[in-house]
């Protein structure tokens, strides 16, 4: 059930979902009802831009800026937004 | 009230208490057949932690990375500083839940909850009939469940419905569903009754047929298939009908600390009944010390301690052995494999088990309550026909 991520969509951490970074692990995580997923360093980043004001757009600007190294992370951005869609860890706003 | 390890992240590779659950009082106004708490609890009602020692607790654990913060008893909220510990655990980053009966929760204290920062209340429900949700906690809170429901909903809380299911209820699976659409659930929670504590003593009266169970979940999913992504279901298998067993709190010591009423510390609900084992108390060492150092967390911990036939087993990574309380509660060895286990020497006692569930004279026995009456003649000796089949008092 893989719902399309748009450029101009923008969304939000879903709600009764907490994004934090946590020290003691040193990576970010998402915190909802009887769970916790730890993220990967750039799934954390992507969602640390995910904040209800970027678009999709926005996100992948922000983060090439960012990494400038990284060559076209555009896809696996999309891809990131997709799968977290599906999980229900993000929301459109 | 039992499981908590969905979607926890499978390859943890040091141990870290991510979890931390508070039983924060033994006492409770229900009387549930299938409570999980020890049935000894009479003995651990006195010396509670007060607010500031639990304020500490919460402190220490979460500088050692506790994240998910339960708030559980018995019945949490026969205590009144529950607004200061749910506050405090806001301050210091934990997400937090409160499980309770919904007992206790009036208008006043929802809100005192919302202001501190809670982020969910987890309610135990129980049937759809106010006749069986009545029995099987011994008590008249069927409409008061339902009164709560609406308050948590009207709150903005995300509604996470627990409901454990046994022979009473599994018939209901469907119209239990249609009721927690109804009062707008987000999560639901279908436990299957695990036997410990006082399910235990009442595994003949509890226990579904394995024909139940198969109907039960073949409705649960044909619902998901029905709601989708609206409502979370979790329908969780009970060990007795597979032939593998679980990865008990996800490894011993691996992620979940359990500070009990009265202090001591434990990696699992039950581990008071194993033998040889003297749990810490937060009162004498601190909590960094217990995870990391004590014997008692140590014990169990990764897979030195197997014998056969789990050391040489080829899936050990999978199950670490099972459950270590299943396996001397039925067995009398704490070190044997799970006895839900297919290649456990002790099989039999779960096959008996099964075939007991479908004798009507073993079923007709009364129900032993959770109350402190009973819990104080378990205490001492009492009802031994009942616990005669069990290594330990469970
Ligand atoms: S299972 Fe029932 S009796 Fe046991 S603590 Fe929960 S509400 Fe109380
Ligand atoms: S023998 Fe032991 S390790 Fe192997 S599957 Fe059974 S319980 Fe798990």
């Amino acid at each position: 059930m893989t719902q399309k991520i748009e450029l101009t969509d923008i969304y939000k951490i879903a709600p009764h979902h907490r994004f934090q970074w946590e020290e003691a692990q040193n990576c970010y995580v998402i915190l909802f009802p009887e769970g916790m997923i730890k993220l990967n360093p750039s799934a954390g980043e992507i969602l640390n831009l995910v904040d209800g004001k970027n678009s999709v757009e926005n996100v992948v600007t922000l983060l090439k800026e960012k990494f400038k190294d990284a060559g076209d992370i555009e896809k696996d951005i999309i891809s990131m937004f997709e799968f977290a869609l599906n999980k229900a860890w993000i929301s459109k706003e | 009230m039992t499981t908590l390890n969905n979607g926890v992240e499978a390859n943890i590779t040091q141990t870290q208490p991510l979890w931390l659950l508070a039983e924060i009082t033994y006492r409770c106004p229900l009387h549930c057949a299938f409570c999980y708490n020890p049935t000894d609890y009479a003995d651990h009602t006195k010396n509670e932690l007060n607010t500031d020692e639990w304020i500490k607790v919460l402190r220490d654990a979460r500088k050692m990375g506790a994240l998910q913060l339960g708030i559980s008893g018995g019945e949490p909220l026969l205590r009144d500083d529950i607004e200061d510990i749910v506050t405090e655990a806001n301050q210091l980053g934990y997400y937090s839940n409160l499980i309770t009966s919904g007992v206790g929760l009036t208008e006043k204290r929802i809100d005192a909850f919302k202001a501190g920062g809670l982020d969910h209340i987890q309610l135990s429900m129980h049937d759809i009939t106010e006749e069986i949700s009545n029995f099987v906690t011994d008590t008249k809170t069927f409409k008061l469940k339902q009164k709560v429901a609406a308050m948590i909903k009207d709150r903005g809380y995300p509604m996470v419905l627990n409901v454990v299911i046994h022979r009473y209820n599994i018939g209901h699976i469907k119209e239990i569903l249609e009721m927690a659409e109804k009062l707008g659930a987000d999560y639901v929670e279908l436990a299957n009754t695990q036997y410990y504590g006082w399910s235990l003593i009442n595994r003949n009266q509890l226990m579904p047929t394995k024909e139940q169970i198969d109907e039960a979940e073949k409705i649960t999913n044909e619902f998901r298939e029905y709601i989708g992504n609206k409502m979370k279901i979790f329908f969780v298998v009970p060990d007795y009908y597979a032939e593998r067993p679980k990865k008990c709190m996800n490894g011993w010591g691996e992620v979940f600390m359990i500070v009990t009423a009265n202090g001591d510390v434990l990696p699992c609900h039950s581990a008071r009944v194993l033998p040889n084992i003297d749990f810490p108390n937060v009162k004498n060492y601190q909590l960094n010390e217990i995870w990391y150092d004590s014997s008692a967390f140590n014990k169990y911990r990764g897979d030195d301690w197997m014998k056969e036939p789990c050391r040489s087993c080829s899936e050990k990574e999978n199950d670490l052995g099972g459950c270590r309380c299943q396996a001397y509660l039925l067995s009398g060895d704490a070190e044997g494999a799970d006895p839900i286990c297919t290649k456990s020497p002790h099989r039999h006692l779960i096959d008996q088990a099964l075939e007991d569930s479908k004798n009507e004279i073993l079923q007709a026995q009364p129900i032993i309550f959770r109350t402190d009456k009973n819990s104080k003649e378990l205490i001492q000796g009492e009802h031994k026909e009942r616990l005669k089949d069990f290594k330990a008092m469970p």
